[in-house]
């Protein structure tokens, strides 16, 4: 029975599933010529649902239903808020690049909506098909946006290739999935942590594998990273930055409840934690050198979005509530420091028709609040303080080590040191050369609030953290309940 | 001290936010008015040295301890509080970077290109090195220790110069080599987090991480002074990682190299200090040894290079590498005078060094040389930059009236004791000193009277401020020492260091060898 009005939970969901569907509708009654008002429209939506789940995070009622199939707990909400801010953020930073694309505008938007859809559901969902049902919905739309540069060479290039890999990866999650139905009969959590018991069998041993390796396919773990900067780098800026951020942080919201709630009562957790910690050393260690030779941007911002992975992961290994807070909060500052990165990336590539390092050339002179902006996002990314990213960095590692592992917490402290070189590099362009031949590129509109937004926050909760750290706190505290 | 009605006294943080107030407002200045910035600058830099120089005044020495304190409570989830404060030992250098500072904006009154970023940048440097001074919490601390990281980096790839090596490897060497050592600071600071949150509310307070010892096990802390040795010997240019300083400060433009060699190395012995021989005492005894044997490489083995480099800022640079080892030696002797020395030594260094370097800036920018063969004679048309020059070369060879004799002759004295080698080779280190500093100034200032540089015009105005300042402070401090010596007295034997000292030497920890 449920004693409360399900509609009311499940708003935010039933409104963005509306506004996608609306917005499909709009774009093939609008003419082509008079669609200049998508952007602000989804724009709005999404800040109406954003902050109903603002509220709903601090007020609303916490609850699950259908057996635990879907809950809707302050840890989801948590990751709502999060997908719903990194999807409009890149709504906004890109405004004036959808503008200049041939066609097909109005869908862009509508997809937009419907990955952020299939995030919300992974991240409320208690039971495994619901998991997969909503990473599909995400995964499915990102298959268009990535080849939605239909000229582009790359870009469809880029689509096929993850069509093919993302397919390869569901086919392995699903696999996992059903041999965990075999062995306890049941998709839900909580029953298949009872189901499975602390013996390790080697069954149970490969299932969770699989289900680390499909939900590590899009968190871009090591070894399951190399399709990462192809497509980073083939897909329209705009939904780089979303892949980037939110089908990453949506995967971690999965993994953290499904590896916390079932694999961590089996004796897994032992050999688990050992092979987890390895991949997160590995998945640091590779993400920030290979990220050093790298000449294109989306390629570097790639490279580093696997290294983030890597720290991300630190957080999960430590299995205690300072860790999941951890993660949350990482996660949570991660969107505004990338999101200002992608979103002067996505501004120079629509200015110059450029993802070339050396084509920042001269930034700091042209288009000084880019620079100042990528700068800021490029040095939280690497957890130099004042900047969000190194209170987010302590938090994940001093978790870890009160767990007792220091030598992970000494390869992410090293690693993100060593981030530093390829990171200061960019700023050395934008600084030192002075990009003659280069046009002043200014920044306006929309995209300027993206910019100023992403590094007023950066720089906030790098100053004084303690609102965001609360929300982590109360939504790792749900999770564990 | 004032007692406000939070129970804090806002002294330190105007001290702190002067120069960053001065920074916004260049900010939002045009970027052609460059004499209006450089104003901004010098009035901010200004505020906070006066500011500073009355908390240096009315610091209360009797009662000693930490004074004009304030703590806010800042992120309560980890025990963070954003907690300000001065004694006796952090006292000397807040004035010293205060000093620095306000000269470093003179020292490059006469720079033009893209000032506003520069000016801009140089305050957030001076804000940051100030910020870790005054941290009363360790967090914070290390919250402003990378703070200027950057800045330095930004300064040196767009301002510095390129000699021997490309400002641009300095610039990237120097950075990588501060946030690796960093990196190993972060562990040290995380375990002795986690070591101190064990019994009581999580903290990171300096004095309550020192009043928990009991909870760090002897092993314990031979690993995490270990790590901070590490961090802390990186920045303060320890041998054998030291290779960044020169080619640093070669690279940098003045100001930064002032500001880098006269006050954010210091932080390396400042944070040795207060975080090595306060916090984890045990865990200094064992590597004191090991300090002991480095810093003896760093003055003997800088000096002799010092002697053989051709362009002035190398020999400025490994001679600061070189004096830092008296520092290092003032630290392992572990006793209150050696420590009392070595803070003063901090200081007495610090001036003269930025005095140098602010010289060796005046005369780059006049002959665009810096190689010493292509120079000589300066004073005859120079006699001006020629005093700074010389003021600078006495103190850097320990000359009797100046603060730097004073400090050097309080560390042989605390460590000729405890360390009866090492304090004697050290002696010998000024020879050295001596030997490639005169022949400095000889090849400099002196000889024949040279055409060439006729045309050249002596330091006038605003480009006498470093000299005078410094000058002044080199002297007044030398000749009356007690002004400096009163105050770092009181750091070392009211702040219990003495006692921690005495409980040390008495543990039979026997060390490396």
């Amino acid at each position: 029975m449920v004693d409360f009005n399900i509609f009311a939970v499940l708003t935010p969901e039933v409104a963005l599933a509306a506004m996608a569907l609306i917005l499909l509708a709009i774009g093939l009654l609008i003419p082509p010529g008079a669609r200049k008002g998508m952007m602000p429209l989804t724009a709005f939506s999404l800040i109406g649902i954003l902050s109903y789940t603002l509220y709903d995070f601090y007020f609303g009622t916490k609850t699950s239903f259908m057996n635990g199939l879907y809950w809707h707990d302050q840890f989801a909400l948590y990751f709502k808020v999060l997908f719903l801010a990194a999807a409009l953020l890149v709504v906004l930073s890109s405004g004036g690049y959808i503008q200049k694309l041939p066609k097909y505008r109005g869908e862009f938007y509508s997809l937009i909506l419907t990955a952020t859809l299939g995030m919300m559901l992974m991240a409320g969902a208690g039971e495994l098909i619901t998991l997969y049902v909503g990473l599909e919905l995400m995964t499915i739309s990102f298959y268009i946006l990535v080849a939605y540069l239909s000229e582009d060479a790359r870009s469809s290039e880029a689509g096929i290739k993850y069509l093919v890999l993302g397919a390869t990866s569901s086919a392995i999650l699903l696999y996992g999935i059903s041999l965990i139905y075999g062995l306890t009969g049941s998709t839900q959590l909580s029953e298949i942590a009872s189901g499975l018991g602390a013996t390790l069998t080697p069954t149970s041993f490969l299932a969770t594998v699989f289900i680390l390796a499909g939900l590590g396919f899009k968190i871009s773990l090591v070894p399951f990273h190399l399709w990462a900067p192809d497509i980073y780098e083939g897909a329209p800026t705009p939904v780089t930055a979303f892949l980037a951020i939110a089908s990453k942080a949506a995967a971690f919201a999965a993994l953290i409840r499904v590896y916390l709630i079932t694999m961590n009562s089996q004796s897994f957790s032992a050999t688990g934690q050992t092979l987890l910690m390895v991949l997160a050393a590995l998945t640091m260690i590779i993400g920030n050198l290979v990220a050093i030779p790298q000449k294109n941007i989306k390629r570097m911002l790639s490279y580093s979005s696997i290294a983030q992975a890597g720290y991300l992961m630190v957080g999960i290994i430590a299995e205690s509530i300072p860790g999941v807070k951890g993660v949350l909060f990482y996660a949570m500052i991660y969107v505004f420091a990338n999101m200002g990165a992608f979103a002067v990336a996505t501004h120079i590539s629509e200015k110059q028709g450029s993802d070339e390092i050396q084509d920042f050339a001269g930034l700091a002179r042209r288009s000084p609040l880019a620079a100042v902006v990528m700068t800021a996002s490029l040095l939280s990314l690497a957890g130099i303080p004042p900047l969000a990213g190194f209170v987010g960095k302590f938090y994940l590692f001093s978790a870890v080590m009160g767990q007792g592992y220091t030598a992970i917490a000494y390869i992410g402290f090293v690693m993100s040191m060593v981030s530093v070189y390829y990171y200061l590099s960019v700023v050395k362009v934008m600084f030192l050369g002075e990009g003659e031949g280069l046009p002043d590129i200014p920044v306006h509109g929309a995209v300027k609030f993206t910019m100023l937004f992403t590094m007023i926050i950066t720089i906030a909760i790098g100053i004084y953290p303690t609102p965001l750290a609360q929300m982590a706190i109360a939504a790792a505290q749900s999770l564990v309940q | 001290m004032s007692a406000l009605p939070s129970g804090g006294s806002y002294l330190l943080p105007f001290i702190l936010l002067a120069p960053l107030l001065a920074m916004f407002i260049i900010v939002f200045l045009p970027k052609e008015e460059t004499k209006t910035i450089k104003i901004v600058a010098a009035l901010g830099t200004f505020t906070s040295m006066v500011l500073s120089l009355y908390a240096f005044f009315a610091y209360n020495q009797a009662a000693g301890g930490m004074q004009f304190t304030l703590t806010i409570p800042w992120v309560p989830d980890l025990g963070v509080n954003l907690a300000f404060g001065v004694d006796g030992i952090s006292l000397p250098m807040l004035l010293l970077t205060n000093l620095i500072g306000f000269s470093s904006i003179y020292a490059s009154w006469n720079m033009e290109k893209r000032a506003k970023e520069f000016f801009a940048l140089l305050l957030i440097l001076i804000t940051g090195v100030m910020g870790t001074f005054i941290a009363r919490d360790l967090f914070i601390f290390f919250l402003f220790y990378e703070i200027v990281v950057i800045p330095i980096y930004i300064m040196v790839i767009i301002w510095g110069s390129t000699k021997r090596v490309s400002k641009e490897y300095a610039g990237m060497k120097l950075t990588i080599y501060l946030l690796i050592g960093s990196a190993f600071l972060l562990v040290g600071m995380v375990a002795l987090y986690l070591a101190a949150a064990k019994q009581g509310h999580p903290t990171f307070m300096f004095d309550q991480l020192a009043a928990r010892q009991n909870l760090y096990s002897a092993p314990f802390q031979k690993v995490a002074f270990g790590l901070m040795l590490f961090g802390f010997g990186s920045l303060i240019s320890m041998f054998p990682f030291h290779s960044w300083s020169p080619d640093g400060y070669a690279g940098a433009p003045t100001a930064v190299s002032m500001i880098h060699a006269g006050v954010l190395k210091k932080i390396g012995g400042y944070g040795l200090i207060r975080l090595g021989i306060y916090v984890l005492p045990i865990g200094a005894k064992y590597w004191a040894p090991v300090i002991a044997v480095l810093a003896i490489a760093n003055v003997l083995y800088a000096a002799f290079i010092a002697l053989a480099q051709k362009d002035l800022k190398y020999v400025i640079g490994y001679s600061s590498v070189s004096h830092m080892g008296y520092v290092l030696i003032a630290i392992a002797a572990l006793n209150p005078t050696a420590v009392g020395g070595a803070v003063a030594m901090m200081f007495a260094h610090g001036v003269m060094s930025a005095l140098f370097f602010s010289m060796i800036g005046f005369i780059y920018e006049k002959t665009h040389t810096r190689n010493i063969p292509d120079l000589g004679g300066l004073a005859h048309q120079m006699p001006r930059l020629a005093t700074g020059f010389i003021i600078a070369g006495m103190a850097s060879l320990g000359l009797p009236s100046t603060i730097n004799f004073i400090s050097e002759f309080t560390i042989f004295m605390g460590t000729i004791k405890a360390l009866p080698v090492q304090a004697i080779l050290g002696i010998a280190g000024i020879i050295f000193t001596a030997v490639y500093t005169l022949r400095v100034i000889a090849n400099v200032m002196f000889g024949p009277r040279r055409s060439e540089w006729d045309h050249l015009k002596d330091i006038k105005g605003a480009e006498l401020v470093p000299l005078v300042v410094l000058g002044f402070v080199i002297f007044a401090t030398g000749i009356f020492p007690n002004i400096l010596f009163g105050l770092v007295n009181t750091g070392v034997t009211s702040s219990g260091l003495a006692k921690v000292l005495e409980t040390v030497s008495q543990a039979k920890m026997g060390g490396l060898f």
